[in-house]
């Protein structure tokens, strides 16, 4: 067991974990933070995505040992009152159905737009293919990316 | 949840109780009441009331609070429970919340998920809870302003009086709670609705996008216990021996426990224990026999042909129909086991105490999850809670319990509150399927080209009855013979959205395409043909509405362009499961000759549509389910070993793979039927349709990317 401290969400977080733990479950377990989900472990379904130093990132598989001072976001980091342009396009477009997989998708799209701040419906649709929809909401997922594209400035 | 006291709560209604006296009408008023305290409300012991389908609370400040019985798994009934009953109660929708009730069989009734049941099951209760305590705000109002009830009327939250007077709910809540309840109230006509059919917003959107913790394994409880179970990962096979001192002796592990089949890691936290659980050394033996997808094949076809078949319909003559046919087609179908995958991997949480059990998590059937525990433990039912979190999709999956059953055998092992967690492993390779299935398709046809004779005859492995006798096309044919024969395998199974429909419809469908081909018929025309028949001369039972069907086939026709369409190749197929009516077409273009499937419209009669945006969002959602699995999904076995066992073999259709979608929905003013899952059967036959169209290649397996055109040789 080491201690590790990080940068989550803009405050400094002590945690004492063996150092091969993924970011995914010091988040949930021991932070407390389950906005960032569980889903597959493998890197495949993007439900556990966080920014790391504002890109997007799969937590499930980077060990705790190498997050380092990175900045760590995420989905409650992401706004202060859950009025990120994304998070506001998706409660407009009423994107979720069960909703599990959601946070993980605003974590990227976020992030995307950040890089691409004007993309065409190709550039969101591969930016997004990563982040698997088991409900297949992807048509209005496509869609908010679209129009949180118009709110970010 | 929180600790309060129930004290006032519970003097009041017996108040109520006993003045009123009418509570089978399915709902209560009371005043003042915060969604936190509705949980526990529920509980209150003396508080007999029985028929609930749903409550409200009106408090001070006008807000309304509905719980909503039924689990959430996406399916968006929290906000359609909610939207009917502010619909007839003429609430303010601004003001109302919507909170899930706990497992509660004296005041719900049908508490659960599946079937696409929910709305079609609460639909008149829900409006009667809401118009019965529309009169009685309205009577309390009148009471106040001693004038008579035919001058007062009530709209957005408000009584109004014709002089122009107005209270709000809020005001009057606590004076209309007391009064008697009355009977019989009158629902508005359709035109009359103002939040039904609107589309209204998820209301757990802000909860969702926000990362709030809502899913059952967000819950977390102080002093709890993480726990993964090591399953064998061959059916039929059991634990010969284990060896547990490594994962014992991994760091913040607690606890190894061997229980019937299963190995339990138990530790500090979720990632110890799946960590430790890789360590465990465990021996299988064959038990029974390990089945590989190449036997499974072998089954089929020793089945097909001389299986047990059950015969589940015959009409007339179906011998002499087919030794008179001028014309004879066949063909097989078949699709694979399919794994359901819901997002959030099984998981619940279990305390058993002395004094009862508590049982928190995502699960389609919270009743039967407390019956399983309940006869496990033998703990009597009434000291077992089940509160219900958010279930990051079900798929049918959570409608069978076994995690539930599992963490709550565990706590009571170890004596401690534990919360157990399946990874993705365990649930893909676990076992909870779509029953594979074979079909055999034959028709007869005369020499006009029309159908005589029709038989099918269905081959499933853990598929009690792999047919639907009495659904479309019988009672439209003179001689018709369904069977069905079922394979009990080791490989356990389970409902999938749409069960059995969300393959026989691909199969059957494909195959009246292949019939009216043969037949020189429009695939759109043989199907209106044969639904004439069924109206004029109905042959025998039929289990569906003639004209309901008819329509959609017509509308989904007429708005695609059916046989108009220029450069892009048409599929048509149509589909009543749950009680609704889906007719797709399905365009393919070619793209430097390979085909691509470009889009679907889904035409869909489920009578009145609650909410708009739902109810797309589920059409939609249900087309890129079943499009997905049909070209993609794919379980193979090898020695009673799942093959695939995460997504990285796994494939689950993705952004860039879906086709766009047109939906539309008849206006019929018919109550409503269910939407959950009646999409999702249709599509994979619209796809395959038009995919022939355009390459000349008929596609008879999924998944399709292993089928030509898409491969050159099958797989």
């Amino acid at each position: 067991m080491d201690v590790f401290k990080l940068n989550v969400n803009g405050k400094s977080q002590t945690v004492d974990v063996t150092g091969d733990t993924p970011l995914l479950w010091v988040l949930r377990d021991h932070l407390r933070l389950l906005g960032t989900k569980y889903g597959c472990g493998v890197g495949q379904c993007g439900a556990c995505t966080v920014h790391f130093n504002g890109s997007a990132m799969r937590s499930c598989l980077l060990p705790v040992s190498a997050v380092g001072d990175a900045k760590i976001t995420t989905i409650e980091g992401l706004s202060p009152k859950g009025d990120h342009p994304v998070q506001k396009a998706w409660e407009e477009v009423d994107v979720p159905q069960c909703g599990y997989c959601q946070t993980g998708q605003i974590m990227t799209a976020a992030a995307f737009l950040k890089q691409v701040p004007k993309p065409t419906p190709e550039q969101i649709e591969s930016a997004m293919n990563g982040n698997i929809c088991r409900c297949g909401a992807y048509h209005r997922i496509r869609e908010a990316v679209q129009l949180a594209s118009t709110k970010t400035k | 949840m929180g600790n309060k006291k129930h004290t006032g709560r519970r003097a009041f209604l017996r108040q109520v109780s006993l003045a009123g006296g009418g509570f089978l009408l399915g709902f209560s008023i009371f005043h003042d009441a915060e969604a936190e305290e509705m949980d526990a409300l529920s509980r209150i012991p003396g508080a007999d009331i029985s028929g609930f389908n749903s409550y409200l609370s009106i408090s001070k400040d006008g807000t309304v609070t509905i719980a909503s019985p039924n689990p959430e798994l996406g399916q968006n009934i929290r906000t359609s429970f909610a939207q009917i009953v502010a619909e007839e109660l003429d609430a303010d929708w601004a003001k109302v919340r919507v909170v899930q009730a706990p497992l509660d069989t004296k005041r719900f009734d049908r508490q659960l998920t599946g079937g696409s049941g929910a709305i079609p099951h609460s639909w008149k209760r829900l409006r009667t809870a809401g118009a019965t305590a529309r009169r009685m705000l309205i009577q309390a109002a009148a009471l106040q302003w001693n004038v008579p009830v035919e001058e007062c009327s009530a709209a957005n939250g408000y009584v109004l009086h014709t002089s122009g007077k107005k209270l709000g709910y809020g005001e009057l809540a606590e004076a209309a709670s007391r009064l008697e309840v009355p009977k019989d109230i009158p629902l508005k006509a359709i035109k009359d609705f103002k939040i039904i059919g609107k589309p209204i917003r998820n209301v757990e959107n802000g909860n969702i996008v926000t990362g709030k913790p809502v899913f059952g394994l967000d819950f977390y409880r102080e002093g709890m216990v993480f726990a993964v179970i090591r399953r064998p990962e061959a059916f039929g096979a059991k634990i010969k021996s284990v060896s547990a001192e490594a994962a014992k002796a991994s760091p913040g592990v607690l606890d190894v426990v061997t229980f019937r089949n299963n190995v339990a890691v138990i530790a500090r936290s979720t990632w110890e224990a799946m960590r430790a659980k890789k360590l465990l050394k465990v021996e299988y033996e064959a038990e029974k026999t390990l089945e590989s997808t190449a036997d499974h094949e072998r089954i089929f076809t020793e089945l097909m042909d001389s299986g047990q078949a059950q015969s589940k319909r015959k009409d007339g003559d179906v011998d002499a129909a087919f030794r008179n046919a001028a014309k004879v087609v066949k063909a097989e179908y078949q699709c694979p086991f399919l794994p359901h995958n819901p997002m959030e991997p099984m998981n619940f949480f279990a305390h058993v105490r002395e004094d009862g059990i508590e049982l928190v998590g995502p699960t389609q059937t919270p009743q039967s999850a407390r019956k399983a525990v309940s006869d496990l433990l033998k703990v009597p039912e009434d000291k077992i809670t089940v509160d219900i979190t958010r279930l990051g999709g079900g798929f049918g999956r959570r409608l069978k319990f076994d995690y539930a059953v599992e963490a709550a055998e565990l706590s009571s092992i170890l004596k401690k509150p534990v919360k157990l967690v399946w990874s993705r492993e365990d649930d893909m390779a676990g076992g909870s399927y779509r029953p594979a299935v074979r079909y055999r398709f034959e028709a007869a046809l005369d020499k006009d080209g029309n159908i005589i004779g029709y038989k099918c005859r269905g081959v499933g492995l853990n598929e009690g009855n792999s047919v639907r006798q009495d659904n479309f096309p019988s009672g439209a044919i003179e001689n018709v013979l369904i069977e069905t024969v079922n394979h009990i395998s080791p490989i356990t199974v389970g409902a999938w959205r749409a069960p059995v429909t969300n393959f026989l419809a691909f199969a059957e469908q494909s195959f009246l395409d292949e019939v009216a081909e043969a037949a020189g018929k429009d695939p759109v025309q043989l199907r209106l043909d044969l639904l004439r028949r069924a109206k004029e001369k109905p042959v025998g039972r039929v289990g569906y509405d003639v004209a309901r069907m008819e329509t959609v086939i017509r509308t989904a026709a007429e708005r695609s362009g059916w046989g108009t369409r220029k450069n892009v190749f048409q599929g048509f197929s149509v589909y009543y499961s749950h009680a609704s009516y889906v007719a797709q077409v399905c365009e393919v273009a070619l793209k430097n000759g390979k085909p691509e499937i470009q889009k679907i419209f889904a035409v869909s009669d489920c009578g009145i549509v609650v909410n708009a945006s739902g109810a797309r969002q589920q059409v939609m959602g249900a087309i890129v389910d079943g499009y997905g699995h049909a070209m993609f999904g794919k379980l193979s076995f090898r020695e009673g070993e799942a093959e695939q066992k995460n997504f990285d073999r796994y494939r689950l259709i993705r952004m860039t793979e879906i086709p766009e979608i047109d939906t539309a929905f008849i206006d019929n003013g018919i109550d409503p039927t269910g939407l959950g899952e009646p999409a999702l059967p249709p599509t994979g036959g619209a796809v395959a349709n038009a995919l022939y169209r355009a390459t000349g290649v008929r596609i008879r397996r999924q998944p399709f990317v292993e089928q030509p055109p898409f491969r050159k040789t099958t797989g």
